[in-house]
């Protein structure tokens, strides 16, 4: 009998114990990045930017207590190794949540797996048709390429301007914006006059330029990221181009003035506001996460802290709040995302909702012009 | 005693048991590639290791087939059983009338010209964006299914996928030993000699390259139904250069030498996940070191190594 | 602007590119000439050509010159352990284990690179500025200068090099058959060692001189090499003037392609072209056609 009854006290201890373990065990989240490959200007910026934020979530003792735990896999850009992945966090990481990918093409690629698993994705990606139609697991932080455009078209409107060339890179990033080029010039009157591309790994685009100097174009429009942007730029240069030249967000790092050098002067793109941080109102919602935002990048990696390292940073924030509100259940944290209201984070203030799951206006952009090699707000 | 039959039932024997083994975590999603993979090499193979032919273009066939799948099952709602059969007869056409003039180049020409055909199609994947998406891809594609069954988990669709490798590879294996294996073997030794004993060696060729090319569109279109989603990135060079060097690493002209050369290279890069950054460095390596040490590939490379650990075996033989 | 000026444009443009795929080109077939190799990894002295250049300027602070000259110095010695410790512990090399080698090496080359300088695109300045010069309507950079002239002295001095030196002679006589050579008293594998100092100095003077114009990082060289790699085969893998017309048809039909045809389709315009051509001249362009040895 008495052994019974200590056995019985034995199980009632461990019974009311194996709670509080589980209370210790850390909340995993799972990453995907192209940390290397074409990609990786993406991919290792966010990479840096979600470990630096869980490292810090836990010095503060993690959320109600419980650890995070990130695992992160690089996607080296290519779709096939993210759905693979994307599996292996499932099934054998079993982790509550999924931050990334990085490009639009991986994340297609995976949305139907966390959707049929049920793990909340928060893609790092621009493509608008990562949330369009909207899908009960998968939300985004980068902001819609259509925003960005809309910045361009709205100044061009504003100084007259109507007849336009635009020239794209044939990868995701350049035929998502050429997408939204096309598909909105007709809402702001403007005729695209030249439509030209460019491979990503080409080393000279005097060929389009010359095309687009002989062409009724007022101004050129440039989508893609480095370092296509700054050949382009040193060839309009070389050629002596006078057309205003317009660059997009894909650009809008330090980077790209170091590359592009004197041709970058005068250059007008749409940037997250991260890049002008420093120079918004203090009535700006955003200017404390991006000061924070900012001092932190740079005592970590000595590096500017750019707005693809910002995606990763609203990412890991979002399910932060959420989990905090909901715990670390997927369904929990898919229903909690949803209610976010007014998050102001790196990419601009988020509001999601059942009908939207990107979650920003186009006041996420603002328009920065090159002057002497520094960022100035286009008012 | 023949030996043949024997290896290719344990080989039926371990491909139908493995997903014991692994069900459930995702390593069973890699074997999936590993057995489309596989179907690529054996289908290069035949082209490279027995006639002598090689092609740095093959990853344009296979993502034929799995651009004319997706594309007709995703937007025209045709049977994807049909589709596969339609889009494997159209590419190995393809193959077949470009053959004539691209398989009468030898050497580095050759190599040439199946490179300039794999950028082509690769280019035209991107380019053609109302039809194939452009470079963010195409998503959408249905998963196949036979009445209720639907292949939409790893088990599923493992099992599917190797169905058709194994078939392959019972092929390749009874073809590699019938006339036209001998017949192939000739034209790789000396091209003049195989026409002299009679061997029309222009047909041969541009009828392996057909070949060839069917099984690799077949590939592409269980790619296509297995990631529901196709990118041109996929397709592009470098994944014709992964496949000719998964048909040398595993051994020119031996159609188990494919399987083992897949296995290894696309299960290779999991392994070294760990290695993090350090990865690509140590694979470079180990690419090297399986050259120098194993000329011949794995398939002769293992039993050559086996041998020199168990010297009592050898007494034996 | 009209057409006939946007054209000169274009065929300056073209040229210039196609002097760099030429220069690489080059490396690519000296090597296969001595070797029957097809050196995969060319395209990675190309990269390290312009990643070292842009070491010894930004880290060390290097003036222009010393910084060229270490460049080209760092990739031959890098050129020399290749050949030493991959391909020539090979003892029965076929030539197809031998591409495998080299696209290993190239996977280990530009891994290193990524780890030794990051993953960051990084810009040279222009040798002599960047002030355009205006030639009528036409424009050039006096970047493109230094490519004309550089490209130009290293196929004279090659061709110096290979007609009228004793080891230029007797590496074209191991192309041309290595037995024979052997039998001469040629040492064969030094002429090896050789022709590997030879591309790799060529790969990492087309690398330093581009880089003003396209930046560089640590993966250029797969698409630089495969360009180069193009251009030798166009000029029937010649180790002269044969690759340094297949490198500049190359440039031409891509920037006339880009700005005539489709900027999109480009490419596919120049392999269109060239197989064309080779199904046409099947021996390719440049040689004669030469009966089959059986």
């Amino acid at each position: 009998m008495k052994r019974i009854a200590l056995l019985a006290i034995a199980l009632l201890l461990v019974a009311g114990l194996v709670p509080a373990l589980a209370a210790q065990a850390p909340i995993r989240i799972g990453a995907l990045f192209a940390i290397t490959g074409p990609a990786s200007f993406l991919g290792e910026p966010e990479r840096n930017t979600a470990q630096m934020v869980v490292d810090e979530i836990n010095a503060k003792g993690g959320i109600k207590g419980r650890k995070v735990e990130l695992i992160t896999y690089d996607t080296q850009g290519d779709a096939t190794k993210a759905k693979q992945l994307v599996n292996k966090l499932i099934k054998n990481d079993k982790v509550s949540a999924i931050v990334g990918p990085s490009t639009t093409g991986e994340t297609m690629a995976i949305l139907d797996d966390a959707e049929k698993a049920g793990i909340p994705l928060i893609s790092c990606a621009a493509g608008s048709k990562i949330t369009d139609p909207v899908r009960k697991f998968v939300f985004k932080t980068a902001q819609n390429d259509s925003l960005a455009v809309a910045r361009i078209y709205e100044y061009l409107k504003k100084k007259k301007m109507t007849r336009v060339a635009v020239l794209t890179v044939s990868d995701g990033f350049g035929s998502s914006g050429r997408e939204q080029l096309k598909a909105q010039a007709a809402n702001f009157g403007m005729q695209i006059v030249v439509d030209d591309t460019y491979a990503p790994k080409d080393t000279d685009m005097t060929a389009q330029l010359t095309k687009i100097r002989g062409s009724q174009a007022q101004a050129v429009i440039c989508w893609g990221t480095n370092p296509g942007p700054a050949v382009i730029a040193k060839n309009a240069r070389q050629l002596g181009l006078k057309l205003p030249l317009f660059m997009s967000h894909g650009v809008s790092s330090r980077k790209f003035i170091d590359l592009a050098g004197d041709a970058a002067e005068g250059i007008i793109l749409p940037s997250g506001k991260v890049l002008v941080a420093d120079l918004l109102p203090k009535k700006d919602k955003q200017k404390q996460s991006l000061m924070a935002f900012v001092k932190d990048y740079q005592g970590h990696f000595k590096a500017e802290g750019d707005h693809f390292g910002g995606h990763a940073w609203d990412a890991t924030m979002l399910l932060r709040q959420a989990i905090e509100r909901g715990g670390d259940a997927p369904a929990a944290i898919a229903a909690e995302l949803e209610k976010t209201r007014n998050f102001a984070g790196i990419g601009g203030t988020f509001s999601f909702s059942p009908r939207d799951h990107a979650g920003l206006t186009k006041d996420a952009f603002v328009l920065v012009e090159i002057k002497n090699k520094d960022w100035v707000l286009v008012k | 005693m023949k030996r043949e039959p024997v290896k290719y039932a344990l080989l039926v024997a371990v491909a139908l048991l493995a997903p014991l083994y692994f069900s459930g975590g995702y390593l069973m999603n890699v074997l999936v590639f590993v057995g489309i993979n596989t179907l690529l090499v054996v289908a290069l193979n035949l082209l490279l290791g027995f006639a002598g032919q090689i092609s740095l273009g093959h990853a344009g066939f296979f993502g034929l087939g799995a651009y004319i799948s997706a594309i007709l099952t995703a937007t025209h709602q045709v049977n994807p059983w049909l589709v596969m059969l339609i889009a494997a007869l159209a590419v190995s056409a393809l193959a077949f009338l470009i053959g004539f003039p691209v398989l009468k180049l030898k050497g580095h020409y050759l190599a040439m010209a199946t490179l300039g055909l794999g950028i082509i199609i690769y280019i035209f994947f991107n380019e053609a964006v109302d039809i194939t998406g452009g470079p963010s891809g195409f998503s959408g594609v249905p998963n196949l299914s036979i009445g209720a069954l639907v292949f939409d988990d790893d088990v599923k669709n493992y099992y599917l996928v190797w169905s058709f490798t194994l078939v392959v590879i019972l092929l390749a294996v009874n073809l590699s030993r019938s006339r036209i294996g001998r017949a192939l073997r000739a034209i790789h030794d000396s091209e003049v000699a195989a026409r002299v004993m009679g061997v029309n060696v222009r047909l041969l060729k541009v009828q392996i390259f057909a070949l060839s090319a069917f099984i690799s569109a077949l590939a592409g279109s269980l790619y296509a139904h297995v990631m529901t989603f196709v990118a041109p990135a996929s397709f592009g060079f470098h994944f014709s250069v992964e496949l000719v060097t998964m048909v040398i690493i595993g051994g020119l002209g031996s159609v188990y030498g494919s399987l083992l050369g897949a296995a290894l290279l696309t299960l290779l890069p999991e392994m070294l996940r760990a290695f993090q950054d350090y990865d690509i460095i140590i694979y470079g390596l180990i690419l090297i070191l399986a050259t120098m040490f194993m000329p011949g590939g794995l398939v002769r490379g293992i039993p050559a190594v086996l041998a020199a650990i168990l010297p009592k075996k050898q007494e034996r033989g | 602007m009209n057409l006939s000026d946007q054209i000169i444009q274009f065929l300056l443009s073209g040229f210039a590119t196609g002097a760099i795929y030429a220069l690489i080109g080059l490396g690519f077939s000296i090597i296969y000439n001595s070797t029957g190799i097809i050196n995969f990894a060319q395209g990675e002295f190309v990269m390290l050509g312009g990643m070292v250049t842009m070491f010894f300027l930004t880290s060390l602070h290097l003036p222009l010159p010393a910084a060229l000259v270490g460049a080209v110095a760092i990739t031959t010695v890098v050129g020399v352990l290749f050949e030493r410790l991959a391909i020539r512990p090979i003892r029965k090399p076929t030539p197809l284990n031998l591409v495998i080698i080299t696209i290993g090496g190239s996977i280990l080359i530009r891994g290193l690179a990524m780890l030794v300088w990051g993953k960051d695109t990084h810009a040279i300045p222009g040798f002599s500025g960047e002030e355009p010069i205006q030639l009528g309507n036409a424009s050039l950079l006096p970047q493109h200068l230094w490519i004309f002239g550089i490209t130009t002295l290293v196929i004279i001095v090659s061709k110096v090099f290979f007609n009228y030196t004793i080891s230029g002679k007797a590496m074209r006589a191991c192309a041309f058959n290595p037995r024979a050579a052997s039998l001469i008293g040629i040492d064969v594998r030094r002429m090896v060692l050789f022709s590997f100092i030879i591309s790799s100095a060529m790969g990492s003077m087309a690398g330093f001189i581009i880089a003003p114009l396209t930046m560089t990082s640590y993966d250029v060289g797969i698409m630089l090499g495969l360009k180069g790699f193009c251009a030798a085969i166009i000029g029937g893998m010649s180790s002269g003037l044969g690759t340094v017309f297949g490198g500049i048809i190359l440039g031409i039909l891509e920037s006339l392609g880009a700005g005539l045809i489709s900027s999109g389709y480009k490419d596919a315009v120049a392999f269109v072209i060239l197989l064309l051509i080779l199904f046409i001249r099947p021996q390719g362009i440049f040689k004669r056609a030469d009966s089959e040895r059986v």
